[in-house]
């Protein structure tokens, strides 16, 4: 093994960190935008000088001895609720700029990038809202239940919390998470091309508990309508067979209470459906035999097909797989060096079976490793080891989920819905790895 | 009326999981029975049978005017605005390759668009239009559209006789809508030499990344960057700063004042540091706009009216309105 063989596998972060401070904030960037390349080449040549890495202070380093060896600590218990280390404050959910006109009917992506594992941090869940998020005082809170029920019911929060509960881990995704991405490549990095996800352990009812409990007519009902506290009161029709199979009235998340942003106190939990299904802020269901044709799922969230037709209550999230590392704004910056690939695969209509790693944009495959453990509706991560040989590389995961599935081509996908369709890409994601080990955003 | 038959056709039916219930349950004695008074204030779903709607009926007329008040600020004068959602025009748009997603072009039920407005709209104050005024917008908005004449008054029986453009454009899918639907896409999991030729066909512009989003750096951990990289910069938003913003901050969030002014660029209404500009010096702005606040009015800054604000507390607006003649300033 030579010595760039030895070298460790290394990443920086993105090729723009030339910009001030200022050059983050949407309006500069947009005046960027606007105000030609002249600025931009003056930007390059400082991204240059300014390349290097971290100075550590050679006091901090062995053999001496750094400051926080030889102080005492802060107390036990400074932070009664916890927070991540300062040097992680850039972890952090994110907008994608220009997407959206209000920022109460808007979506915070969660950093994909950044995160282990398959269970996403309460705090970096990203969070949709259509009329921004109410803060629900848990205590007059209530879940009513009614329709063709024996008996119309009302439940406190502490009547839900004491019926025998049930924690699952499951995934979330937004109806159109990689919507942005149908027609062409169009945002830069896994936050945004895939991060209206997440997964999380819920706790919670079981639906069928309490459709038990209020006597749904098991005749008669077809459709349930769950229904938001928020000020969209957002409604969404939920098929009986799903229902009855493995939804929860939720109301815990990775141990402790919903997060505000994931409907506290009480949501609906629907394994492998839409984001929206998954409804926040729940106050009402209703056991109905006819769907409701809300606004969101009939002007919205229905999948819109080249011949002008709109596929509606399309509910499933199909099998999908993107990798998080390396992705893109990322650098590779050791030819030669070790890299470890890896990501998320995950499928509306089960376990995940198999992922495969290309690093040649599809003209080859090899499996990678899933990460036990492996369930139903939930995300899984995979891994696979590769030494990046510095030569431009197409990076691609494509999984295969337990009814036998694949996940599809970008290509295959825009055969048959076209590219307006908003809802439902789960295409292959492509990133393409250049001479320099810069990591972009491409299809092929 | 609007269709359903094609949705029917989907065959729910075999979607029920049988066995799931528990017939002879456990008795929780948990909840109490919902009163038929507590139902009829919750229970405001309407479905595109008809079941749901209120009594009550509005006209065009009277619609034009909740509009002009409540609505037109956002979705413009005739519906078609470009600022945020337009609810009109895009009619023979769904083919194309820009698909404008109206009242007129793409919903297939009236009843939708009353159930919508009735819980969800106006955008800063849902659920304050009484169901008259929710009757009347909602013929206001279809006569908008072309579908119904200026005489329409929309009521129980009305509005399911409306024939929307888009009424037919809807379709089933099983393949996502049944967890044993079959797919419309059929890739295979070939391994070797899968494909002939592989050419990137789509990427980024040059400099859009800089441009919209400025440094992407501190979009990655430092540390997975094996030290080539620095902590992130201190300007960053804080855990601290995100949760303890300034009182003002809040205030503008909470009424809603920022769905339609910024600090510093016109959305619907003016920057709040362009009214700071207009009043500057005036000793009499601080009540004026108080007024204006409460009252609402339109004309300073166009004909886009701005409603009356009813919620802010006394002391949380003059604390707004002495923010927005400071300049708006961001600490």
């Amino acid at each position: 093994m030579d010595a760039s063989e030895r070298k460790p596998g290394r990443l920086v972060a993105a090729p723009e960190n030339f910009l001030t401070a200022q050059g983050r904030s949407r309006r500069s960037a947009m005046a960027n935008l606007l105000g030609g390349a002249a600025a931009g080449v003056a930007a390059l040549v400082l991204g240059k000088a300014q390349a290097a890495g971290y100075a550590a202070d050679p006091a901090h380093l062995p053999p001496h001895v750094p400051p926080w060896s030889q102080d005492l600590g802060k107390p036990v218990g400074t932070d009664p609720y916890g927070l991540p280390s300062p040097y992680e404050r850039n972890i952090i959910r994110r907008l994608s700029p220009g997407l959206t006109t209000t920022s109460q009917s808007s979506v915070a992506f969660t950093p994909l990038q950044n995160l282990f594992g398959i269970i996403t941090p309460n705090g970096l869940h990203f969070e949709r809202d259509h009329n921004g998020r109410p803060d629900v005082n848990p205590y007059e809170h209530r879940l009513m239940i009614h329709g063709l029920v024996r008996e119309a019911k009302i439940y406190t929060m502490e009547d839900l919390l004491r019926f025998p509960s049930v924690s699952r881990i499951h995934f979330i995704e937004c109806g159109a998470n990689t919507a942005m991405e149908w027609g062409n490549p169009a945002v830069p990095t896994v936050q945004y091309t895939h991060g209206m996800l997440a997964c999380s352990e819920w706790t919670g009812v079981p639906l069928s508990t309490l459709l038990d409990d209020v006597g749904f007519d098991a005749k008669k009902a077809k459709f349930i309508l769950a229904e938001g506290a928020d000020g969209a009161s957002l409604t969404r029709t939920i098929p009986i067979g799903f229902a009855l199979n493995d939804v929860l009235v939720a109301y815990g998340q990775n141990g402790e209470m919903l997060r505000p942003e994931q409907g506290y106190p009480l949501r609906l939990l629907v394994p492998g459906v839409q984001g929206i299904s998954n409804v926040k802020w729940l106050r009402r269901l209703k056991v109905g035999d006819e769907p409701w044709n809300s606004r969101e799922e009939s002007l919205q969230y229905t999948d819109l097909m080249p011949d002008g037709m709109s596929r509606q209550y399309t509910w499933i999230q199909e099998a999908k797989s993107v990798i998080t590392s390396p992705s893109g704004g990322q650098h590779l910056l050791d030819k030669g060096g070790y890299y470890q690939i890896t990501g998320l695969a995950w499928s509306g209509r089960g376990k995940i079976k198999r992922v495969d790693v290309s690093t040649d944009g599809g003209r080859n495959w090899r499996t990678a490793k899933l990460q036990e453990p492996i369930l139903s509706k939930a995300l899984t991560r995979f891994r696979l080891d590769w030494r990046w040989d510095g030569s431009p590389a197409l990076l691609q995961s494509r999984c295969i989920d337990e009814t036998g599935f694949v996940q599809p081509k970008m290509r295959q996908l825009r055969e048959v819905r076209g590219t307006r369709s908003i809802y439902h890409n789960n295409a292959i994601q492509t990133w393409q790895i250049d001479a320099e080990g810069k990591v972009h955003n491409v299809q092929v | 009326m609007c269709r359903s038959d094609r949705l029917r056709a989907l065959g729910f039916a075999a979607l029920c999981v049988v066995g799931a219930a528990q017939a002879a349950g456990v008795d929780y004695r948990l909840g109490r029975e919902a009163t038929a008074q507590e139902i009829a204030g919750w229970n405001i779903d309407v479905r595109p049978d008809g079941q749901g709607l209120p009594d009550g009926k509005g006209s065009v007329a009277q619609g034009e005017k909740v509009y002009t008040a409540q609505c037109a600020m956002c979705h413009g004068d005739f519906g078609d605005s470009n600022e945020y959602i337009a609810i009109a025009g895009g009619v023979g748009s769904l083919k194309t390759d820009a698909p404008v997603r109206t009242v007129g072009s793409k919903l297939n039920c009236a009843t939708t668009l009353f159930d919508y407005v009735n819980r969800a709209m106006p955008f800063p104050h849902s659920k304050s239009l009484t169901p008259d005024e929710v009757y009347a917008v909602t013929a206001y908005v279809l006569n908008l559209n072309d579908i119904v004449p200026a005489n329409f008054v929309a009521d129980r029986d009305s509005l399911l006789k409306v024939k929307m453009p888009n009424r037919d454009g809807y379709e089933p899918f099983p393949g996502l809508s049944r967890i044993d639907g079959r797919p419309d896409t059929h890739n295979t999991a070939c391994m070797h030499d899968c494909e002939k030729e592989v050419t990137v066909t789509g990427s980024l512009p040059p400099n859009f990344i800089a441009g919209m989003y400025g440094s992407l750096d501190d979009n990655f951990r430092g540390l997975e960057t094996m030290n080539e990289r620095v902590p992130p910069s201190a300007d960053l938003p804080t855990m601290a700063a995100a949760s303890g913003r300034d009182d003002v901050h809040v205030l503008i969030q909470k009424y809603g004042c920022v769905a339609c002014h910024s600090p510093d660029k016109k959305i619907v209404g003016p920057a709040f540091r362009s009214v700071a500009e207009k009043y500057k010096g005036d000793a009499g702005a601080e009540k004026r706009l108080h007024k204006k606040v409460r009252e609402g009015g339109s004309g300073v800054w166009g004909t886009v009216p701005m409603p009356p604000q009813t919620a802010p507390t006394e002391a949380d607006l003059v604390a707004i309105i002495q923010w927005v003649l400071a300049g708006a300033p961001e600490k």
